[in-house]
């Protein structure tokens, strides 16, 4: 444990949670309230990349559909509170089996196909949903829903409290971080790796790869779906712009700055991606161009993101010893 | 039934069809003989707009405009080929969905720096701005001149792939790329090629349409995901399957809006037909692409002697 912990990587990672923890308590005492609103969504945004994490880094199955989830446990949030319903339980039960039923209808016909075909049908459910949305007057169409009263979960949580929304939320990423961490560190992970990388073996070994790997989107989604209603309960508002394929870009890309397939990776890569949104569009307009080129020149130039950086100082630092 | 109505949709689909299937074809060419998933598609269609807007505010002749825009996009397209792309043509999926994705994000935002963020317009001259009767038909002329020229191109487009040496390179990469290498053609010159043309006819596309609908900033992001939509209905790598698919498409989608309603007033209440009819418009043209993929993952009209990858 002790030796784990002084690798750069241990070091980088136990210092990253040690400061989410006592984060709530520095802000309140500088008194910048607006950092732990930043901080609150970076660890929203962080449980749903974990969740893309994981079809796509263990799974190789890559959704470039995952804000649809955001979108279904948004408005899990936002439908129930339009008729004034704000318990927080039928709230949390509609986006988990909301987002569970999606993924596993949507899943069931994605995973007869594969590669672009895959990215592509991912796609396609998401602008079904995102239309859905646009289209239903009720719920407010293009412009959306405003959530007056966020969920409420009898006396035992208030998350109208900004501390105990953040720990909440803290508390949901850490446990969907340790489930990652025994999901792919059990057979089951092997397997869906195995299959990733070679699907024909895997069958011939006579493992049932589809049934792994659509467990594996459902359980993605519903997780991503938990992610979505923290957002709109985060947000106190949702649209259907939640669920513009750019969003789950962006995802994506997320994934990829943390580095794809690590399980801390997401925590690295959505914080990096979120404070270099909050601080280049502070000093430019245009920070979307060196967005764009940074990754570009990620994926060119910089295998394995952020925890393929730390993983190559390992190494030096095993050797050096 | 009103037919004015119904042939004056008929021609909108139309219409649509043609501009995706100039962008489709591009794509579906880039996707097929490549590999290679260009979400930044759609950014040339944007740059085309502009550069067209910009042209004609210049000389104030759509003529030299589309002289200008054609070659700026192919050497565009040449540009982004041998810059970015081709490094990724055949590489793993999941680096090319994102560098096409950072492109968009680049092209945007250069758009944004180079012309402001109000977008530009494209004013027609008067000749082009009146409109054409046809017996009691009414139509604009510039819509009319949209079709002529998609039908054109399309023409056009099919002399070069089944008429001339290059097409048959095109239609060979498209069924068997390893073959074709293996009989020592100069493949990435063919990347180039196909690459700079497919920019070069969706910025065509941008162009066209820029009179209409004004060139606007992320004026492709929407667009290029029902051109993707085409390409997997007509059928990967292949110009007649984006031709078909993307008039299929154009004609699925306006008639789907504006008759939809209609129909399902058949079976439904009034209050619940209009309240369904615009979200399964919006969706029919997804819906369509999964019962593709579902059920003819080749697409519609594959490219001949295409084998399943």
């Amino acid at each position: 444990m002790i030796g784990t912990l002084s690798k750069p990587s241990g070091l980088v990672y136990s210092t990253v949670i040690v400061l989410l923890l006592i984060a709530p308590v520095v802000i309140s005492l500088m008194e910048h309230s607006f950092y732990l609103d930043l901080l609150t969504r970076i660890l929203i945004l962080t449980i749903a990349v974990v969740s893309l994490n994981l079809i796509v880094g263990y799974g190789g199955m890559i959704s470039l559909g995952h804000a649809a989830y955001l979108g279904i446990g948004a408005y899990s949030v936002g439908i129930p509170s339009y008729y004034e319903v704000f318990n927080g339980y039928i709230h949390l039960g509609l986006a988990i089996g909301g987002s569970a039923l999606f993924a596993l209808v949507t899943g069931i016909i994605c995973l007869r196909t594969r590669g672009l075909y895959f990215i592509l049908i991912t796609l396609a459910f998401t602008q079904m949903l995102y239309y859905t949305f646009v289209s239903i007057e009720e719920y407010g169409a293009d412009d959306g829903l405003v959530i007056y009263q966020r969920s409420e979960f009898g006396g035992l949580l208030d998350i109208e409290n900004a501390n105990t929304l953040y720990y909440a939320v803290l508390v949901v990423l850490l446990l969907s971080l340790y489930l990652m961490h025994r999901l792919i560190h059990a057979r089951y992970g092997k397997v869906l790796f195995g299959s990733k990388h070679n699907d024909e073996r895997m069958q011939s070994l006579g493992y049932n790869t589809y049934q792994y790997k659509l467990s594996c989107y459902v359980i993605s989604g519903t997780l991503c779906g938990i992610a979505g209603f923290f957002l709109g309960n985060f947000t106190n508002y949702i649209s259907p712009e939640m669920m513009d394929w750019t969003h789950s870009g962006e995802l994506i890309f997320m994934m990829v700055i943390g580095g794809t397939g690590a399980v801390l990776g997401p925590v690295l890569g959505t914080a990096t991606f979120l404070f270099l949104e909050e601080f280049l569009s502070s000093i430019t307009v245009y920070w979307h161009l060196i967005f764009g080129l940074l990754l570009i020149a990620l994926v060119m130039f910089g295998k394995g993101g952020l925890h393929g950086l730390l993983s190559r100082m390992d190494r030096r630092w095993e050797k050096s010893q | 039934m009103d037919w004015h109505l119904l042939i004056s949709q008929l021609l909108n689909g139309l219409q649509l069809g043609l501009l995706l299937f100039l962008l489709a074809s591009g794509l579906s060419l880039i996707f097929g003989i490549m590999d290679f998933i260009n979400l930044a598609h759609g950014s040339f269609y944007m740059v085309g707009a502009f550069v067209g807007a910009t042209v004609v505010s210049l000389t104030g002749s759509l003529i030299i405009a589309v002289v200008v825009t054609m070659i700026a996009m192919l050497i565009l397209g040449v540009l982004v080929d041998i810059l970015i792309a081709r490094k990724l043509y055949g590489q793993d999926h999941l680096d090319q969905v994102l560098v096409t994705f950072g492109l968009i994000l680049v092209f945007d935002t250069l758009a944004h720096i180079i012309w402001g963020s109000a977008g530009a317009t494209i004013p027609l001259p008067d000749v082009l701005n009146g409109q054409i009767e046809i017996a009691t038909f009414v139509m604009p002329t510039y819509r009319l001149l949209i079709i002529v020229c998609g039908l054109l191109v399309a023409l056009g487009s099919y002399f070069l792939v089944t008429r001339s040496r290059l097409g048959m390179l095109i239609r060979a990469g498209a069924s068997n790329r390893n073959m074709v290498t293996a009989l020592g053609v100069n493949i990435d010159r063919l990347y180039l090629i196909v690459f700079a043309i497919g920019a070069a006819m969706a910025g065509f596309a941008g162009l066209l349409i820029a009179p209409i609908t004004e060139a606007s900033i992320g004026m492709g992001n929407e667009i290029i995901i029902i051109a993707f939509v085409v390409v997997i209905v007509g059928g990967i790598g292949s110009v007649k399957g984006a031709f078909y698919g993307a008039i299929l498409i154009g004609f699925i989608d306006t008639l789907g809006r504006s008759y939809l309603d209609d129909l399902l007033k058949l079976f439904l209440s009034n209050q619940s037909a209009e309240t369904a009819a615009p979200a399964l418009s919006a969706m029919l043209v997804y819906i369509l692409m999964v019962v593709v993929l579902v059920f003819k993952p080749e697409g519609l009209f594959p490219p001949s002697g295409f084998n399943k990858k």
